[in-house]
């Protein structure tokens, strides 16, 4: 396996299959850890791949890249809790229940999804009539707003689920604030209120989504939100979530949010890259080309594939009319294309 | 990519790759004398990349990428992608090392004993390392002082000294020609030429020192010397980290470490001759 079985040139594929299967990473010559250490980290799993081979035997100079990635996940999973915990006593006043989302929650919880995780931002969800009492407390505990632009504030304001960003100005750490799953704009409006209700205490005071519920938000974050950037780790969180939890009630969960299409699809390409992988539609392969699109040098390829994708994104979050006005101011901005967005 | 380097500097290894022949073949003979990474596997990727294919003919701009990138990075000309690659190796090791932790500074060894020289930019520190490496100083490295938190060794990172502005003149006064670097003129930081350091030092580069003595050297002022307190050496080694948050408890507890059992000194110093007599009288005196 010199980057790819068949002898091809390394692609996410490569990664794919070394989650899957560890072992199969002792077939690597240099060539081949090379691509695996520059894909995976440009994915952002460097520190997910480094757990999962933890035991496996490794070269030497490859062994110490990654017991400090190993170390470096560690410690951004310190910060990320540290972070949750500053939110909890922020909002802790208003009586409002904190439901960590995404990465923070799967370390919170101490799932396998989280381990090794790379965490950016806390995201958080909380009611929608709370939003108000929510901003102001952050502000008040030290958070700042970022967007100091006017269209982008309102944007947010008017059609999305969440705040605009907020930074904390000491620790330089963002959190999003978010009242649902998908913006506003887009066809599909999960039940909010039942995602809240049916939330597990993970930590006193600290809250996350049934796992049912983690993986339609994992589902619908991927496949009616954004334009696939990311893919493979949100896969991965899929497939440890499935993994660990099964899909026991998943399917009428998923219907409740009418998220059925999204949540089938993220099961059979979370199955396709990191599991026994069957059943996969034409479709399902465009999908997977669009998330493999890496080299062996940790770059982007297949730009018309990411591009069709971009725009689809769009697509699925708004009306054409808005839209294109959308995507003209967004332009004149000099801001739009699949790197912003 | 259509053109690819590897090499070892110290423990780190990098591969760079980019679109034009020019930076490569420059960074093959620089840094001829160097090893390739461990198992021929690099620590990090550094990229050098058009904006946009044509770019890559029609005024070629340098664009530096790799594993690890700043967002608002500009591009340099081709004539200077020799130091496109030097700044994509140096943000690779700012932004992603994390098994040492990394101090701004330079570091020069002598009977096993390392002194490490940091300070602002501009005070002299790749000065003073080329000249004391001309002394009887090994040269460690001009740019980090790599501080192991397991053993509380300094390693070498020695990769070609960077020489901006008139520090050029003063050092090519004492150093032969053939171990200077093409000169770079109109960059970002002035005028830039690279020293390849000498043959004991890259010989001894996975040798690693006892840190033994802190200075922090200021340019252009009256020669004076004082002692600096631990707490301050701490504060001003934490502003001269690059990784220090990143590391978390380990850096901490490394660098508490250091200021505790390493004396700390601030040198003025008029010009690199008194310098380096101050240095040496530092350095008996520690």
């Amino acid at each position: 396996m010199a980057g790819s079985v068949a002898g091809g040139t390394p692609d996410g594929w490569l990664l794919a299959r070394s989650l899957r299967l560890p072992e199969c990473v002792r077939a690597l010559d240099a060539g081949g850890w090379t691509a695996l250490l520059a894909i995976a980290r440009a994915e952002q799993m460097i520190g997910t791949l480094a757990w999962r081979l933890d035991g496996v035997a490794v070269p030497p100079g490859v062994a110490r890249i990654l017991a400090a990635a190993r170390a470096s996940a560690e410690q951004g999973r310190i910060v990320a809790l540290w972070e949750a915990e500053a939110a909890r006593r922020a909002l802790a006043p208003l009586g409002v229940r904190v439901v960590l989302l995404k990465g923070t929650a799967f370390v919170a919880a101490d799932l396998l999804a989280g381990q090794g995780r790379s965490i950016g931002d806390l995201d958080i969800l909380v009611p929608r009539d709370t939003l108000d009492a929510v901003e102001a407390a952050l502000i008040g505990a030290g958070w700042e707003w970022v967007k100091p632009d006017p269209y982008d504030d309102a944007y947010y304001r008017q059609w999305m689920h969440e705040l605009p960003p907020l930074i904390h100005r000491d620790r330089d750490r963002m959190i999003d604030v978010h009242h649902t799953i998908l913006p506003l704009t887009a066809r599909i409006t999960p039940d909010a209120a039942v995602l809240l209700a049916d939330a597990i205490e993970v930590a006193p005071g600290l809250w996350a989504l049934s796992p049912t519920d983690m993986i339609v938000h994992a589902a619908a974050h991927l496949f009616a939100d954004g334009d696939l950037a990311g893919g493979m780790r949100n896969l991965w969180d899929v497939h440890c979530l499935i993994d660990q939890f099964g899909t026991d009630g998943l399917a009428a969960r998923a219907a409740h949010h009418s998220l059925s299409r999204e949540v089938a699809r993220a099961l059979r390409l979370a199955a396709a890259l990191y599991g026994e992988g069957d059943g996969r539609t034409l479709l399902d392969g465009a999908y997977l080309r669009r998330i493999t699109a890496r080299d062996g040098w940790g770059r982007a390829t297949r730009p018309f594939t990411r591009q069709t994708f971009y725009v689809r994104s769009h697509g699925l979050r708004m009306p054409p009319a808005m839209l294109a006005r959308h995507l003209w101011t967004k332009w004149r901005k000099g801001g739009a294309g699949p790197a912003s967005g | 990519m259509r053109h690819s380097f590897a090499v070892r500097i110290g423990p780190v290894g990098f591969r760079i790759g980019s679109d034009w022949r020019a930076p490569i073949a420059q960074l093959e003979s620089l840094y001829a004398t160097y090893p390739k990474p461990h198992d021929g596997v690099p620590d990090f990727t550094v990229r050098l990349f058009a904006a946009r294919p044509w770019r890559r003919f029609v005024r070629p701009a340098v664009m530096i990428g790799g594993d690890y990138v700043l967002p608002e990075a500009a591009p340099l000309p081709l004539a200077q992608g020799l130091l496109a690659a030097e700044m994509g190796m140096n943000l690779q090791m700012a932004l992603g090392q994390r098994r040492y932790l990394l101090l701004h500074a330079a570091v020069v060894e002598r009977n096993g004993q390392a002194l490490i020289l940091t300070g602002i930019s501009g005070a002299g520190k790749s000065t003073l390392a080329a000249l004391l490496s001309l002394r009887g100083w090994r040269l460690m490295g001009d740019e980090f002082a790599l501080l192991d938190p397991e053993t509380g060794l300094i390693h070498a990172f020695p990769r070609l000294l960077s020489l901006k502005n008139a520090s050029i003149a003063t050092v090519a006064a004492e150093l032969p020609a053939d171990r200077f670097g093409p000169l770079l003129e109109g960059t970002p930081k002035g005028s830039i030429r690279h020293v390849v350091p000498d043959a004991a030092a890259v010989a001894a580069m996975d040798q690693p020192a006892r840190p033994a003595l802190i200075l922090f050297p200021s340019f252009g002022f009256e020669a004076a010397a004082r002692d600096v307190s631990p707490s301050e050496v701490f504060v001003r080694l934490t502003q001269a980290s690059t990784n220090y948050v990143a590391i978390g408890e380990r850096g901490f507890d490394a660098l508490t470490a250091l200021v505790r059992t390493v004396p700390a000194r601030a040198i003025d110093y008029p010009d690199t001759a008194s310098a380096v007599a101050q240095v040496e009288a530092a350095w008996l005196d520690r």
